[in-house]
């Protein structure tokens, strides 16, 4: 059986602007794969080359073991994409827009329907309805419905929960993990870090470059040092204080604590109550934590220089 | 920038030099039945005026019919059997002038032209006689006897409401696609481009034929337009227009990356150089010849003539076959261009 | 806790932002269904809400870019209805949408804005260099945008609609799509504009930036259905975290499919 994706030092550049510099990996059959990066990362580049949309500069890759490049019409057979903007028709009904995808890939709803049945049974109610005129999230389902009405061998979703408020992004990752159990490989771009915990496996992508990838627990484990949230009833002179702190790597804000990373190994919780307290901190708390995804893209980042 | 700067400048130019009513190197024909020295002399003296060329020498009447289909000959001038002796004689001849009159506008200045030198002669030649002689000038306005300039405008019209229809149309189909970001989703499919493409221009074939036929209906119910030739014939090569205007607008479609591109290309690139260049309101002997050579790759001038020919003359396929292969050599050009420069990826 | 504790002071605090019983209608639709809230001068003051909910509505109102339906507001101590030109002079506003112009160079970008505000060149000129120099950008003085990394862009963008010392910023999702250590760097710099006395009303879809502001509201359906600082918030529906509290607000809004 051929491996759903594989792709080998890949370059693309536009002009002067490098998108892609050597990407290298493979995808598992049936893994949900995540690529989590920012806007410039380099996700929908990579996604266009293995949807044949775009040829690299240099380098290969394999979908379902043809080439995207020589090959490019018989993988158009076999992959649904769902871009990064809605791209179906916004004067078509919701059903007219399913038929539509569904007819050009000389299929029928009625066909797959097993398959889109969970997500389309949240849209019917609108079947009749201008897909112009839907919510951002009903949008998304519909154009994963239409992605998936002809059973493909590889899905490719760049970035479906951009811009979509947490409620509906919640709702597609439970429709993503889902649609696991039909065997199709479904890789996924996104640039929300939290999301990276619902993959198999995630890709770390930073400025066109790979970063890391394994499971997202693999991830975090590999992160050396220990993290610790920090809390204080004064938390702006906290953050100060604690990026001063010369004993730690980073200290970032998180919400409603800040994440102190330390790789020192004979570092203890005591040392930091003495800096703090020896600044002026009261009520202040300590916990050690379990690193994030997130704590890990920014560990990379600042590893590879490669923020701004 | 280039658009912006660029095709004002050249269009200005192009006009300045191709719009003029001035008559210039019209081409007549003479039936001359008295081929004697003075029929000679008014000739010889039309044809250096500077506004006529010779087309053809006619010897009998039923070759006058022939000579206006074939769409070159603007005017013939017909002078009756022994001109001279009439003149000495009788003091009296007649010369008859036959003007193409699908032009009414052409054919009245051809006429007042050619009268004037007339007059012109008559008067030099009997400049020292003291009774009056006369040539004298019978005229027909040959398709359109009271000079309907709607004769002159509804096929032009015609012909600019076909393609802007079906060329400005479809030129923003194709590229409205790109631009929504729904050609991503269809070039990631089975579809070939030639199914896209077939797919995109289906409706408009309908729309436009359906209009076509309204234009029609209103040109010859409303403005009076005969249909002196076959119905059919008329039909089908309006079709073949329609046709041709699609896939050239499909074909601009697949070179324009965004809707405004598309829009401006059929614009500047279509509608005004159509309307201007084709021959519509100013005729194409009257413009410098490099523009005429430029018209000949426009569509509509083609067209125009064909509509005229079947509408106001009824000429037959026998007549109009250099032109309708023109139009079937476009078409195919067009097509095969579009399916050429159809992208299949997104760069 | 909120992060801008550094300018809570016992006094007294100021009305920025004065609405009661907001309502805007299109047609029969409601966007804007009485909405009351105040905004006090300084504050980070976080707007939440899903997708529909009628946040760009009140945003837009707010700006004066809009009028009400009815209700009373008051931006900046200038009316909504009848003076929102001068809402308009005294406010910034940025989105992710909205962003500078990408043919021209950074500073172009600034003085193109410094002078719709009516700022003076020598103003401009000071504003610039001081910003960039912030941002330490100063070497992209004459860079042209296109060539900027977005989080860059983004940055800037701040900076400009801050140039002439706003009386509100009306921040619209600034940090969509930014990595998320420039995420951080840009709640620096609003941190810091808080600081200065420019009050800061942001929307955002990262719940965790929801906890770095002082008080936020949730929108749903056109209503306010939360209005509190976020530990007020998480304790009040017993949520372990912003987007907690979020979800169970939101969930609540009628499944129209608008």
């Amino acid at each position: 059986m051929n491996l759903p994706v594989v792709v080998n030092d890949v370059h693309k550049a536009y002009g002067q602007v490098k998108a892609l510099s050597g990407l290298s990996f493979e995808v598992k059959p049936g893994e949900l794969f995540g690529f989590i990066g920012p806007d410039g990362a380099g996700k929908t580049t990579l996604f266009r080359i293995l949807t044949t949309l775009l040829v690299p500069d240099a380098g290969s890759a394999l979908v379902d073991g043809l080439d995207v490049v020589k090959d490019y019409k018989a993988i158009r057979k076999i992959v649904g994409y769902m871009p990064g903007r809605f791209s179906l028709y916004q004067d078509l009904t919701v059903e007219e827009n399913l038929n539509f995808f569904a007819g050009i890939f000389k299929t029928t709803v009625k066909e797959n329907y097993h398959l889109i049945e969970d997500i389309y049974k949240q849209i019917e109610p609108f079947k009749n309805r201008p897909a112009g005129k839907l919510s951002g999230g009903m949008k998304q389902k519909l154009a994963l419905s239409c992605a998936l009405i002809h059973k493909p061998k590889v899905l490719f979703l760049d970035e479906p929960t951009t811009g979509v408020d947490a409620v509906s992004r919640t709702e597609f990752w439970d429709m993503l993990k889902r649609l696991q159990h039909q065997g199709i490989a479904i890789l996924v771009s996104t640039p929300y870090m939290d999301e990276a915990s619902l993959c198999d496996r995630v890709a770390l992508i930073q400025q066109g470059k790979l970063m890391d990838i394994d499971t997202p627990l693999a991830i975090t484990n590999k992160l050396p040092g220990r993290m610790f949230a920090v809390t204080s009833p004064s938390m702006y002179t906290l953050l100060l204080e604690l990026q001063q702190y010369t004993r730690a790597v980073s200290a970032y804000p998180f919400g409603d604590s800040i994440h102190l990373h330390v790789t020192d190994d004979s570092f203890n919780i005591s040392d930091l109550e003495t800096y703090l307290t020896g600044k002026g901190q009261k009520g202040f708390g300590i916990k050690t934590i379990q690193a994030g995804i997130e704590d890990c893209f920014m560990f990379l980042m600042e590893k590879h220089h490669a923020h701004v | 920038m280039i658009i912006l700067f660029g095709m004002p400048i050249v269009q200005v130019l192009l006009f300045g030099f191709a719009i003029t009513t001035d008559i210039k190197d019209a081409q007549i024909a003479i039936l001359d039945k008295s081929n004697d020295y003075m029929t000679h002399e008014i000739t010889n003296k039309l044809l250096s005026s500077g506004y006529f060329i010779l087309g053809a020498n006619l010897d009998k009447d039923d070759q006058i019919d022939k000579a206006f289909r074939k769409g070159n000959i603007r005017e013939v001038v017909i002078f009756e059997k022994n001109f001279a002796r009439q003149i000495e004689t009788e003091k009296n001849a007649s010369v008859q002038i036959i003007a193409d009159a699908s032009d009414p506008n052409m054919a009245n200045l051809l006429f007042n032209y050619t009268q004037s030198i007339l007059m012109d002669y008559q008067r030099n030649l009997f400049k020292d006689k003291k009774f009056p002689l006369q040539i004298q000038t019978e005229t027909r306005m040959l398709y359109n006897e009271e000079l309907k300039s709607v004769y002159m405008f509804v096929p032009g019209t015609i012909t600019i409401l076909l393609m802007l229809i079906s060329a400005m149309m479809t030129s923003i189909s194709i590229a409205k696609e790109k631009e929504m970001g729904t050609m991503e989703v269809l070039l990631v499919s089975p579809l070939k481009p030639f199914q896209i493409i077939v797919g995109k221009v289906i409706p408009y074939v309908i729309l436009s034929c359906v209009n076509a036929c309204l234009i029609l209906l209103i040109s010859f119910f409303v403005l009076g337009m005969p249909v002196q030739g076959s119905l059919i014939f008329l039909l089908a090569e309006t079709v073949l227009f329609i046709f041709m205007s699609l896939s050239l607008g499909i074909f601009i479609s697949t070179v324009s990356q965004t809707q405004q591109i598309a829009m401006m290309l059929s614009m500047f690139a279509l509608m005004l150089p159509t309307i201007l260049l084709s021959g519509f309101i100013f005729p194409i002997e009257n413009m410098p010849l490099p523009l005429q050579y430029f018209s000949m790759i426009m569509p509509s001038r083609w067209f125009i003539i064909i509509i005229k020919g079947i509408m106001l003359k009824g000429s037959t396929i026998f007549f109009l076959w250099k032109e309708t292969l023109i139009l079937v050599g476009l078409t195919l050009f067009f097509i095969t261009m579009s399916v050429k420069k159809f992208k299949v990826r997104l760069a | 806790m909120p992060m801008s504790d550094i300018q809570q002071s016992t006094d007294v605090r100021e009305t920025i932002i004065y609405v009661r019983d907001l309502v805007k209608r299109f047609g029969r639709f409601v966007a804007n269904d009485h909405l009351s809230f105040d905004v006090y001068k300084g504050e980070i003051f976080g707007f939440l809400g899903a997708n529909g909910a009628g946040k760009t509505t009140a945003i837009r109102i707010l700006c004066g870019l809009s009028t009400p339906t009815s209700g009373q507001i008051n931006v900046a101590g200038f009316d909504a209805y009848l003076e929102t030109e001068k809402i308009k002079q005294n406010i910034g506003y940025m989105s992710q949408k909205f962003s500078l112009y990408e043919d021209l160079t950074v500073e172009e970008n600034f003085t193109f804005y410094g002078g719709v505000y009516g700022l003076s060149r020598k103003q401009i000129k000071e504003k610039t260099t001081l910003l960039l120099t912030r941002l330490d950008l100063l070497d992209e003085r004459k860079t042209v945008l296109k060539a900027l990394p977005l989080g860059w862009k983004q940055k800037l963008a701040f900076c400009v609609a801050i140039m002439h010392d706003p009386k509100i910023v009306f921040l619209d999702e600034p940090t969509g799509g930014v990595d998320p250590i420039t995420r951080r760097q840009f709640w620096d710099l609003i941190y810091e504009a808080s600081h200065n006395g420019i009050t800061v009303f942001v929307t955002t879809h990262y719940m965790d930036e929801a906890e770095y502001c002082q008080r936020v509201t949730i929108m749903v359906d056109g209503r306010i259905d939360a209005l509190d600082t976020p530990a007020n918030l998480k304790k009040k529906y017993n949520a372990g975290s912003m987007n907690e509290v979020f979800l169970r607000l939101a969930r609540t809004a009628k499944a129209t499919g608008e």
